[in-house]
Formats: structure tokens, sequence, C-alpha cells
């Protein structure tokens, strides 16, 4: 495959170090705010997650560097602005999504070789990757008839097909089960090398852990927070994080509550966050309960 | 399930030159052989151009005109009615479903152009359209050559040719309905009025407008070559019969000042109702949101 990390540096001299920057990026939805004002920049090789809960707007982040949404502010990707260059910049990103949107009438060959068409890449990577991904056995099988876990494997192949200068991952393991999703994080954690820029989304702190090297925190759209990966838990004072979603009305009272109770808590997305240890998040629960706070949901963060 | 740990590595190979669009034409084509709704279009079609051919050719004696000239006109309404519809639903199908069901995303996280995605989009089912065209004509003119009364090779061939400009039209005009309408199946339901419109309004509002206001003859003409339908119609009929006057009034008239210049001007109205809807499509898909 190409490398494409050497001929960028030469034809893009500023894209050395930084490899995307988002400059005060803003996108709105019918007047509703989804990401507000935010600017960081990833270098090339670094590897960062952008972590929140459900509604941070990390997939609309995402969204944008990849040129398929409208919005204020800047984002460049190699040297290439999203706005004008996006073809040019979408060349060099690799995009694994949450749950894999395929063809499911072309099967696991079908479905790479259009990739590589589109790319202008040689027909040779299709039986390349599907042996490398164990996706050759199947390769006959259509799309649709393939577990969620296959889906994800043949996503990811095809975001490597052309050797990409940036993998932007969008919570890849969120849709799958417990022992797949272990599978997939060794997975793309394999797929690190110099030179290749990491974008995660996610909202579990081993993934982040593992994968990236820095985080940027975000709740409502801001950005909350920066840190490296390794200083994550303690800057955050993580133990485990519960999750809590409550009717928005409820989420301030709840939070007096739970502090006046001695837990470590805050308004976080569209309820409350408290820090928790593993004995404590039944108790915590039953105590919303017993206060009569309505649990729409719950998720436990590690 | 065992994943292997993997290591890409670089290696020098010529990259092929694929042209977007001709290969999401290709991927579209692809999916309509495996579509069971494009078999059951296609499959109906087929069937209604042989149920058509073999009763014109078998009541040929009762009419004056000669029976394959019946089977002809059938087809032409055959075409108005069926090619329309199916063109219409396909095209107003395509983009809105894919929106919904994501796989939109698939194709722009790669390197092309929403220009491109739309028009391969639009080529791949004015390509699958037309070799359902293919097939219908292909059976019809079989069974009249079995029914040993077989229509003029270069007649079908004419009206298959101007068959496919009418599937361009309509096809621009569902692929327009599917970038204004996000959801699939409003998409659907705008895409059956507008062939409603097209098919049956078009028509009876054409001729009910001429009785109640006596409209004049070249008024008449102008708005009958507002509707692609009717251009089709203008253009098949003095193309494979020579004249107009089958179509009354506005016919004599439209021969009388164009001549045989009437189906150039017929064609370039079906080329316009292509153009302007895809023009207008790129511009609405350039700008809307798509994920």
């Amino acid at each position: 495959m190409r490398d494409l990390t050497d001929s960028l540096v030469i034809t893009h001299p500023h894209t050395e170090r930084q490899v995307i920057e988002v400059k005060h990026l803003t996108k709105a939805y019918k007047g509703r705010i989804v990401v507000d004002d935010l600017s960081f920049n990833v270098a090339t090789g670094e590897s960062v997650a952008l972590w929140g809960p459900n509604g941070a707007g990390k997939t609309t982040v995402i969204r944008c560097i990849l040129g398929l949404i409208s919005h204020q502010g800047h984002i460049t990707v190699a040297g290439f602005d999203t706005k004008r260059d996006s073809t040019a910049a979408r060349s060099l990103i690799g995009y694994v999504p949450q749950e894999p949107a395929l063809y499911g009438a072309l099967t696991i060959n079908e479905t790479l070789a259009l990739s590589c068409r589109l790319r202008n890449l040689s027909l040779d990577l299709v039986s390349e990757t599907a042996d490398l991904l164990n996706l050759a056995e199947p390769g006959r099988k259509r799309v649709a008839d393939l577990s969620g876990g296959m889906r994800q494997r043949l996503a990811i192949g095809i975001s490597l097909l052309a050797d990409p200068l940036i993998l932007l991952l969008d919570e890849p393991t969120s849709s799958l089960d417990l022992d797949t999703q272990r599978q997939t994080a060794a997975l793309l954690q394999s797929l690190k090398r110099p030179g290749r820029a990491f974008v995660l989304t996610s909202h579990r702190v081993q993934e982040v852990e593992m994968l990236t090297d820095h985080v940027i925190a975000l709740d409502a759209g801001r950005k909350v927070g920066e840190c490296t990966s390794k200083a994550f838990t303690s800057t955050w004072g993580i133990q485990s994080w519960l999750n809590v979603t409550l009717p928005p009305h409820q989420a301030a009272p709840a939070q007096t509550r739970l502090e006046a109770a001695g837990y470590q808590s805050q308004q976080y997305g569209r309820g409350v966050l408290l820090q928790v240890s593993a004995k404590e998040k039944a108790d915590a629960l039953t105590f919303l309960h017993n206060a009569r706070f309505d649990v729409l949901d719950f998720e436990v963060w590690r | 399930m065992t994943i292997r740990i993997v290591s890409f590595t670089g290696s020098n190979r010529t990259p092929p030159r694929n042209y977007p669009p001709v290969v999401i034409a290709s991927k579209v084509i692809q999916e309509a052989r495996r579509d069971w709704w494009f078999w059951t279009y296609a499959g109906g079609f087929a069937l209604l151009a042989a149920a058509i051919t073999v009763t014109a050719t078998q009541h040929r004696t009762l009419t004056s005109s000669g029976g394959f000239g019946r089977a002809l006109a059938s087809l032409i309404a055959l075409v108005q009615l069926v090619i329309t519809l199916m063109s219409l639903t396909l095209g107003a199908r395509q983009l809105s479903s894919e929106r919904e069901s994501k796989t939109l995303v698939f194709l722009l996280t790669h390197p092309v152009s929403r220009t491109q995605v739309l028009l391969g989009t639009f080529a791949g089912h004015v390509a699958a359209m037309s070799a359902s065209v293919l097939l219908g004509f292909g059976v019809a003119g079989v069974f009249s050559a079995l029914r040993g009364n077989p229509i003029d090779p270069g007649l079908l061939l004419r009206l298959t040719a101007l068959s496919c400009l009418l599937v361009a039209a309509t096809v621009a005009i569902g692929v327009l309905v599917s970038t204004l309408v996000q959801r699939g199946s409003a998409a659907l339901g705008v895409a059956i009025s507008v062939w409603f419109c097209m098919v049956f309004l078009g028509d009876l509002g054409l001729m009910g407008a001429t009785v109640a206001t006596q409209l004049p003859t070249e008024t008449l003409f102008a708005a009958a070559l507002l509707n692609p339908v009717e251009a089709f119609r203008l253009a098949t009929v003095i193309s494979l019969e020579g004249s107009l006057d089958a179509l009354g009034p506005a016919g004599t008239y439209a021969v009388d000042t164009f001549g045989r210049g009437v189906a150039a001007l017929a064609i370039l109205v079906l080329g316009l109702w292509t153009a302007v809807p895809l023009a207008l499509s790129v511009q609405v898909f350039q700008r809307r949101d798509q994920a």
C-alpha cells in the first residue's frame, strides 16, 4: 500500500506537526448548538480521544472533519481545508463508524472492491485485506448475512485499504458484545504505527487508555478538559463513573441530594455523573430511587 | 473467533484510474441485479409487452391499421405508464433509502465528490432501467415474430432509444425528489404523485383546458411539450409513423410549423427534462447535510 506520510510532508510542510487542525468549530441543528467553539489539534502520529457522554458532540466533530455536514469554523486535514478540498482531505482518512452502514446486497469481496475502486487502489488489496482480517473464507458472503463483529472488521478493513495517514474511529466497539469489543480493541491497537494519527471517540475509559495518548473531554459540545491518557484517570479522579440519566428538571436536585449523602457527583449530559467504587454502584441507584428520582437509564464507565 | 494481529506494510503498485461515477453506476447496477423490486418491475413490463404484442397481432383483421401498428401504439402507451412509474420511483427511492440506511455515508466518506455520487447513482439507474426496456421490447419483438407478424426491428430500436431518453428524464426527476425529500416513504409518495400528474392529469388537464378555454393550438402544443411524457409521445409518433395526425390539431400544427424537426424539438425537451432536474439535484445535494 502507499505510504502517504512522506509525500505529504514534502508537499505540505505545515502538516509535519499538525495533521488535523480544528479551529472554533461550531455546529447547530435547528438552533440547538451541539458543538460549541471547539478547537484542538492532532499531530502526525498522535492518538487523540474525544471523550464524553452521549450527546457531547463527539460524532458531530467526526462528521465535520469528514465534510459530511456543514459547520462554522475552520478544519484542515494535512493542510487541506475540509470545506474547499474535502475530497483531498478524505483521501487521507480511514473511517470506522459506530455501526457500519454497508450495502447488504454486496458480498465482503465486492464491498472491499468497491472501496478500492473509489480510492483508485489495486484490486489485489481485496484478497490481501480479507486475508489479514480473517475475512477471506466468508468473502463471498453477503454483508446482510454477517454478524456485528464481522461487519465491524470489514469496516476496519475498508478504512485501512489506502493505508491512511489518519484513522477516525467513531465509537468503534460500542455496538459489539463484550468479547468482540476486546478483540476489536486489540485489533485497533495493532494498527497504530509511526506517522499515523488516530482520533477515537469513546466514553469507555479502558479503550481511551489503551488506544490513545491524549484525551479531550467534551460535554454538551464544549471542551471541558484535556490531559494525557496516562493522567486521564487521576486528572478526572476516576474510580468508576456512574452516568445516570434523569428527567432534565431532576438533575440539579438529584446532584444536591447525592452531594449531601456524601457522593462525589456533578451534573453531566442529561443527568448526573457520580464517582463510585465498584461496590457502591447499586447503593447509589437505590438511593436515587428511594429519594423518588426517576432513573431513566444508567451506564458504568471505566 | 480469533483475530490475527495485522500489520499493513507499504508496497508499490500502480493504482488503476477509475472514474467514480462509473464505479458508483456499476454498484447501482450490481444492486439492481439482486433487487427483488427491480426484477418484479422488469418482469412485469416484459410480461405486459408480450401480452400486448400477442393481443395486437391476434386482432389485426378487426382494425384498419396493421397489427404491428397497433402493437407499437400499445407499447408506447405501456412505456408512458409503466416505465415512467418504474423510473420515477426507483430514482426517488435511491438516495433517500441510502440516506436512511446510512450507506450514503459509506460513499461520502470516500474521496469522491457529491456531484460524482449523484451522477453515478443517476447513470446506474438509467442503465438498469434501459436494460429493462430492452428486455421488454426484445420479448415483444420475439413474440411478434413467433406470431408470424414481426415488428420492424428498426422501428423497435427507435422506440427503445426514445424510451431510454424518457427513462433518463424521469430518473432525473426521481433523483431530484430524493434530494428534496429526506424520508424514503415520503419520496416514494411524491414520486407517485408526480407520475400521476404527468401521465393522467397532464393529458386530461390539457384536454379539459382546451375544451373549457378554447386554447389556441400553438399554446396547446407548447403546453404538451412541458410534460416529458407528452414530449416522448410526440417524438415516438412522428419518428415511427411519420405524421402527427393521430394527435389532433396540436399534432397538425406541430408538423405544419416544425415539419420533421418536431422530433428533434421533442428530444431536446426530453434532454432539458434530464439536465435541469439533475443540475437542481446537484445544487440541493451539495448544500444539505448528509449525515
